[in-house]
C-alpha cells in the first residue's frame, strides 16, 4: 500500500505555501498573513497550554533527570546517596547495552538486567507495532466499509464494535489472560493444549490478538467518518461511467479516505510504540514480549534517571518513526489534502 | 520543500526541548532525609495509615476502636489499589514528595530495605524503639536492615505443600522423597508437583525457596550474591530437572498463584506449594475436587523442613511524618496479641507472635496454623536488599530460562550472580 | 426494429445481471456483518458468562452460563468493603464529559487555525502537537505527581481532567483538522454571500457537514478518557477514583485471590451503558445535525 500512497503524497501543490487559501495574491497578503497569524495564536492558544503543562513540563523534567546519575549506595552508612551529573553515560548505557561492573566501569550488561534488553525490547516494540497497525489497518477499513453500507441490523453492528474499545484496558488485559489461561476458554474452544503465555511465538500472537481486538474499532470509527463524507453522488457517477468495484474503490474510497486513514493510522502507530497494558498483563514481558514501556517501568523501580534517559531514548525512536511516517506515507494531513483539493 | 517544511518544527520542537531542559530546574533527587528522621518524634495527633486494599475487611474495624480510644490521635484509613506493584510505585511517589500525610504506611517485606535505605522510613530505636522479643525472628529480619529495625512485623506468610491425603498417605518431606512420589500421580494421570513459575515476582519466590531449600542462598550476610554454590545449584536443578522430565507439568510456567490452584482443585495436581489462602478456598468452593483430601505440610527441603520465602507486610513510619509518637503507640496497637488475634480470625492473615500459632481456639479455626508455623519458622526472607527490584528481576529472567531449558543451570546462576552485582555496583 | 428489440434485451439482461450482483453484495454484506460481530463479541461473551458466574465456579468453560448468581454485581457495588463503584462511575461520566466537551471544543478553535487560516510556524505547532504524543506515558507520571502536590491539586478532579484532555488532544485536533481540509469551504463562503456573518455560516453550513467526524472525535476522546488508568491510579483520591482505577482496587476474599468474576462483573456494568449512551447520541445528535446540513 505504501508504493500506492506514495506517489500522490509527493505531489506538493504548485502554489507551495498555502494551497487551500482562496485569498487573492498581491499587495494585502502580508497583512492578511498578519492578521490571520493573531486569530490563529488565539485559536491555537488552548491547545499549546494544556499541552505545555501535561506534556512539555514533564518531557523537559524528563531530559534534566537523564542527564543525572541514580542514587548510589553509600556501603558505610547502607543509605542511597545523589549520583551527580551523569553526562550522556545513562544514554550511551543503554544504547550499547552497558552496565556498571562490580569495580567499577562498565561491563556488557548481562542477561537478567534491564540493560541486556535494550535492543530485543526495540525490536518487539517496532514488531508489534508494525503487525498490529497492518491488522488493525485491514480489519478496520473493512469494518468501516461494511458499516458505511446501508443494511438491516446496521446499528447493532455499529454498537457491536464499539465494545471491544469501551471496555476498560485494565479489564481486556485481565479478559484476555482468563482467555488464554491453559485451562482458558481458548484452549477448550479450539481443543488445543498450548501454552499461549509461555513460548515465544504464541505469547507474541496472544498479545497481537488481544491488542487488533481491542483497538481495531479506533480505526474503524475514524475511516468510516471518512467515509461518510463522500457523497454518494461520487460513486453514482462512478457508476454511471462504468467504474468496477475494485476501480471505485481505489479511484474514490481510497483518495478521499486517505486523509482520515492517515491520522489513524499515524495515531494507532504511536500508540502501538508505546504498547505496555497488554504485554505487561499478560506475560510479564517473557517470551521476548518486552515492549520499550515495559522496560522503562521496569527501570523505574530500579533507578528514575536511568528510566528518564530510556523514556527520552522511546521519545525519539517514535520521533524518528513519525518523521519517517510523514516523510514516506505522506501522513502529513494539511497539505495532504490540500493537494487534493487542488486538483478539483 | 514540502517534507522540509514538515519535518523542520518536529526537529525544532526536539531541539528546543533540549535547550530548555538546561533551564530546567534539577529533577528527581531520590535521597531523603535523614534530619527528617530526628524530627516529630513527640509529635502526637491524626495520622494515615496507608496500605492495599483491605480484602477481608479487617483494617477498617480496627480503626474504629483505635478511634474511639484515641479521640485526639485519629487515624485515618488510606487504602491503596490491590496490585502490589502499584502499591509501592504509590508509596515512593508520596515518599518522594515527602508527604506528611502518609505517616503510617503497610511495606510489603520485600520493599524495606529498599525504603529504609532511601532514608524514607524512621529507624525504629532509640525513642522509637519497638519490642520484638514475641516475634517469630524471620518476621523481625525482613523488617530490619543493616541491623536496624524499620517496621514493625504487622502480618506473616509463608509457603505450604498442599497434598492429596487420598494418594499420599504419608506426606514427603524431603525434594526427593517428593519426587519419588511422582509415580503416584503417573498413574493417576496427572501433574506431579507445581508451584508458581510464570515470570513474575512469583517465581523469585519459587526460585528462592528451592535454592534455599537446597541450603543456599541467593544473597550472603552482606547483600553480596552468592550463587555459584553447590547448593544453589544443587536447588536450581532440583527445578530444572523435575519441569524436564515432567514431573512438573509444562503449563506450570504459565502459573501463576491462582492458575495453581485451580489445577490443583480440579485434581490435576498432586502436590502444589502455594500460600495459605488455598485452605479456604480449596475446601469451600463448589468446584473443587479436593474439599475431603487437602492434605497439608511444610516444605520439602533437602533433609527436612525446606525453607520458604517469607510474605507478609510490615507497619512503617514515614520520617515525614509530623506526629511519630502517634505513630509509634498504632504500630504497638496493631501488633499486640489482640489485634494479631483478629487479624488471623477475620482477615485469614497469619500472626507474627509465635505465641497465637499454638491457641486452640485459632488453631480450630484455621487449621493450617502448625503447618505454617513450621514453614515461617524456617523461612528465608526474600533477598533483603536495597536493590531488590533489580534482584527479583535478575532471578526471574535467569530462573525463567533454565526451567524452560533455554540454558544450563550453570549459567543461570553465573548471569544471576552477575545481574545482581551489576546492579549493586551502582554507578 | 430489431436493432432496438436487441437492445431491449440487453438492457433487460444486464438490469438481471445487476440485480443478481445487487443480491449477492447484499448476501456478501450480512456474512461480513455477521463475521464482525462474531470477532467483537465473543470474548465479551465470555466476559458477560462469567461475570454472571459463581466464584467459586470461575474457571468453568461450559460455553453457555452456569453456576449464575448474580452476586459479582451485588460485591461490585458494596460499599461496606471500601468499595466505590458507584461513586467511581459518576467521577468517570463526570470526568469523561468534561474532558471531551474541552478537548472538542478547544480542539475545534486549533483545528480550525489550522486548516483555515494562513500563518507562520504552522509546521511547528503541527510538529509540537504531534510530540506530544510520543513520550511513555509511564514516564509522565513522576514530575505531574510532584507539579500536581506542589500546587495542592492532588485528589482533585481537575488533576485527572487536565492531563486527560491533553492526552485526547493531538489527536482531536489532526482529526478535526484533516476533515476541515476536506469541507467545501465554497459553502460557507456562499452563506456568507447570503447575509450570514462567518461565525453563522460555520454553525449553520460547515458544523453539519461536520457532524460525522466532530462525533466520531468525541467518541474517541470520550471512551480515551473513559479507559485512562496509568495517571488516575496515581493521582485520584478516594472521592474522585474513575472507574478503571475501582476495578483495579477489587480484591478477592482472600489474599493472592484474583477475583475474575467480580472484575468480568465490573467491565460489564461499564460498558454496556457506555454503548448505550453511545447508540443513542448517534442517533440524537448526528441524526439532528446532518437533517439540517445543505445537501
Amino acid at each position: 500500500m505504501a508504493t500506492e500512497v506514495g506517489p500522490t503524497s509527493v505531489k506538493a501543490p504548485a502554489s507551495g505555501g498555502a494551497p487551500i487559501h482562496h485569498a487573492p495574491k498581491g499587495v494585502g497578503e502580508d497583512n492578511r498573513i498578519a492578521t490571520q497569524g493573531r486569530w490563529a495564536a488565539w485559536l491555537l492558544a488552548p491547545t499549546i497550554i494544556a499541552l505545555s503543562v501535561v506534556i512539555v513540563y514533564p518531557i523537559i523534567t524528563a531530559i534534566v533527570m537523564s542527564f543525572q546519575k541514580d542514587a548510589g549506595l553509600d556501603p558505610a552508612t547502607g543509605l542511597f546517596t545523589e549520583g551527580g551529573p551523569a553526562g550522556f553515560s545513562n544514554y550511551t548505557n543503554w544504547i550499547f547495552q552497558q552496565c556498571p561492573a562490580p569495580g567499577g566501569g562498565t561491563v556488557d550488561c548481562p542477561p537478567g538486567t534491564l540493560g541486556a534488553q535494550f535492543w530485543s525490547a526495540t525490536g518487539t516494540t517496532f514488531f508489534f507495532a508494525a503487525v498490529t497497525v497492518a491488522l488493525e489497518t485491514v480489519l478496520g477499513f473493512w469494518m468501516a466499509v461494511i458499516m458505511a453500507r446501508a443494511f438491516r441490523g446496521r446499528s447493532l453492528v455499529r454498537a457491536a464494535v464499539l465494545v471491544p474499545w469501551a471496555i476498560p484496558t485494565a479489564v481486556t488485559a485481565k479478559l484476555w489472560l482468563f482467555i488464554f489461561a491453559f485451562e482458558g476458554i481458548g484452549n477448550k474452544l479450539f481443543n488445543t493444549a498450548v501454552l499461549w503465555t509461555g513460548s515465544e511465538w504464541p505469547a507474541r500472537w496472544a498479545v497481537i490478538i488481544a491488542d487488533v481486538w481491542k483497538t481495531t474499532p479506533f480505526m474503524a470509527l475514524l475511516i468510516l467518518a471518512g467515509l461518510q463524507m463522500i457523497p454518494a453522488e461520487v460513486y453514482e457517477a462512478a457508476k454511471v461511467d462504468g467504474a468496477s468495484a475494485w476501480q471505485r474503490f481505489r479511484m474514490i474510497t481510497l483518495p478521499l479516505v486517505k486523509p482520515a486513514l492517515m491520522v489513524a493510522i499515524l495515531f494507532r502507530t504511536l500508540d502501538a510504540l508505546r504498547m505496555f497494558d497488554l504485554p505487561y498483563i499478560l506475560t510479564g514481558g517473557a517470551n521476548n514480549t518486552t515492549t520499550l514501556s515495559i522496560l522503562v517501568i521496569n527501570q523505574i523501580r530500579q533507578g528514575f534517571n536511568a528510566a528518564a534517559a530510556l523514556s527520552t531514548i522511546t521519545f525519539f525512536i517514535i520521533f524518528i518513526v513519525a518523521f519517517i511516517f510523514v516523510r514516506f506515507l505522506g501522513a502529513n494531513v494539511v497539505e495532504q489534502t490540500g493537494a487534493g483539493k487542488g486538483k478539483k | 520543500m514540502k517534507t522540509r517544511n514538515l519535518l523542520l518544527p518536529i526537529a525544532t520542537a526536539g531541539v528546543l526541548a533540549m535547550t530548555l531542559s538546561a533551564c530546567g530546574g534539577g529533577g528527581g533527587g531520590t535521597t531523603g532525609g535523614n534530619d527528617a528522621a530526628s524530627q516529630g518524634l513527640d509529635g502526637r495527633g491524626p495520622i494515615t495509615y496507608v496500605q492495599g486494599k483491605d480484602n477481608s475487611n479487617v483494617v477498617r474495624p480496627l480503626i474504629d476502636k483505635w478511634n474511639a480510644a484515641h479521640p485526639n490521635e485519629k487515624v485515618t484509613f488510606k487504602e491503596q489499589t490491590d496490585q502490589a506493584d502499584q502499591q509501592h510505585d504509590d508509596l515512593v511517589q508520596h515518599f518522594q514528595a515527602k508527604d506528611p500525610g502518609y505517616d503510617v504506611a503497610s511495606v510489603d517485606v520485600v520493599w524495606t530495605a529498599e525504603f529504609a535505605a532511601k532514608g524514607w522510613l524512621q529507624p525504629l530505636k532509640d525513642k522509637m524503639a519497638l519490642d520484638t522479643s514475641a516475634m517469630i525472628k524471620p518476621t523481625v529480619d525482613a523488617a530490619s536492615y543493616k541491623g536496624t529495625l524499620y517496621a514493625a512485623p504487622e502480618s506473616s506468610d509463608g509457603g505450604i505443600l498442599y497434598y492429596r491425603k487420598d494418594l499420599v498417605p504419608t506426606p514427603p518431606k524431603t525434594w526427593d522423597e517428593m519426587m519419588s512420589m511422582c509415580s503416584v500421580a503417573k498413574s493417576h494421570n496427572m501433574g506431579c508437583y507445581s508451584g508458581q513459575f510464570k515470570k513474575y515476582e512469583g517465581l523469585t519466590v519459587n526460585a528462592s525457596e528451592a535454592i534455599n531449600s537446597a541450603g543456599g542462598a541467593v544473597l550472603d550476610e552482606n547483600g553480596k550474591p552468592n550463587l555459584l554454590t553447590a547448593e544453589a545449584k544443587a536447588g536450581m536443578a532440583n527445578l530444572v530437572k523435575a519441569y524436564a522430565d515432567g514431573e512438573i507439568p509444562k503449563e506450570a510456567i504459565t502459573f501463576q498463584e491462582e492458575e495453581s490452584r485451580q489445577a490443583f482443585q480440579d485434581g490435576k495436581l498432586l502436590f502444589l506449594r502455594n500460600w495459605p489462602y488455598v485452605y479456604n478456598l480449596a475446601t469451600t468452593e463448589g468446584s473443587s475436587k479436593v474439599k475431603d483430601v487437602l492434605g497439608m505440610t511444610a516444605l520439602p527441603g533437602k533433609a527436612g523442613p525446606g525453607a520458604s520465602s517469607l510474605g507478609g507486610h510490615s507497619a512503617a513510619v514515614s520520617v515525614y511524618s509530623k506526629n511519630k509518637a502517634t505513630a509509634l503507640d498504632f504500630l504497638k496497637f496493631l501488633t499486640t496479641e489482640e489485634t494479631q488475634k483478629f487479624f488471623a480470625t477475620k482477615g485469614s492473615l497469619a500472626p507474627v507472635l509465635g505465641s497465637l500459632y499454638d491457641d486452640k481456639e485459632l488453631v480450630a479455626k484455621l487449621p493450617y496454623l502448625p503447618v505454617l508455623k513450621t514453614s515461617i519458622e524456617n523461612a528465608k526472607p526474600r533477598p533483603v536488599t536495597p536493590f531488590y527490584p533489580a534482584v527479583t528481576k535478575a532471578i526471574q529472567e535467569n530462573a525463567y530460562s533454565a526451567i524452560k531449558g533455554e540454558k544450563t543451570v550453570d549459567a543461570a546462576l553465573s548471569d544471576m550472580q552477575k545481574s545482581i552485582e551489576s546492579a549493586s555496583a551502582g554507578q | 426494429m430489431t436493432a432496438a428489440t436487441e437492445l431491449r434485451a440487453e438492457q433487460d439482461r444486464g438490469r438481471k445481471a445487476a440485480q443478481n450482483r445487487e443480491k449477492w453484495a447484499h448476501g456478501r454484506t450480512y456474512i461480513s456483518a455477521a463475521v464482525i460481530l462474531f470477532w467483537c463479541l465473543a470474548p465479551a461473551y465470555w466476559m458477560v458468562v462469567t461475570a454472571f458466574r459463581d466464584v467459586g465456579y470461575t474457571y468453568d468453560t461450559s460455553l453457555l452460563p452456569t453456576h449464575v448468581t448474580l452476586d459479582n454485581f451485588k460485591t461490585a457495588f458494596d460499599t461496606s468493603f471500601g468499595n466505590h463503584f458507584g461513586q467511581a462511575l459518576l467521577n468517570s461520566l463526570f470526568i469523561g464529559t468534561v474532558v471531551t466537551l474541552v478537548s472538542l471544543v478547544i480542539g475545534v478553535f486549533a483545528a480550525y487555525a489550522l486548516a483555515r487560516l494562513n500563518f507562520k510556524g504552522k509546521y511547528l505547532v503541527l510538529g509540537f502537537i504531534l510530540g506530544a504524543s510520543m513520550f511513555p506515558g509511564v514516564a509522565l507520571i513522576t514530575p505531574l505527581f510532584q507539579l500536581f502536590t506542589n500546587i495542592g491539586w492532588m485528589g482533585t478532579y481537575q488533576a485527572l481532567i487536565i492531563p486527560n484532555i491533553s492526552f485526547v488532544l493531538p489527536l482531536t485536533v489532526y482529526t478535526m483538522t484533516s476533515f476541515f481540509r476536506e469541507m467545501p469551504w465554497e459553502l460557507e463562503e456562499s452563506a456568507r454571500v447570503d447575509g450570514c456573518t462567518q461565525g453563522q455560516a460555520f454553525r449553520r453550513v460547515i458544523m453539519p457537514l461536520a457532524a460525522p467526524a466532530i462525533f466520531t472525535t468525541a467518541i474517541l476522546a470520550f471512551i480515551s478518557s473513559w479507559n485512562e488508568f496509568l495517571i488516575a491510579s496515581q493521582l485520584s483520591s478516594d472521592a474522585t477514583q474513575p472507574v478503571t482505577v475501582a476495578i483495579a482496587s477489587f480484591a478477592g476474599a482472600q489474599p493472592n485471590q484474583i477475583p475474575y468474576t467480580a472484575i468480568m462483573a465490573a467491565g460489564t456494568i461499564v460498558t454496556i451503558p457506555l454503548v448505550i449512551l453511545v447508540l443513542v447520541f448517534q442517533r440524537k445528535i448526528v441524526a439532528g445535525l446532518t437533517a439540517g446540513a445543505v445537501k
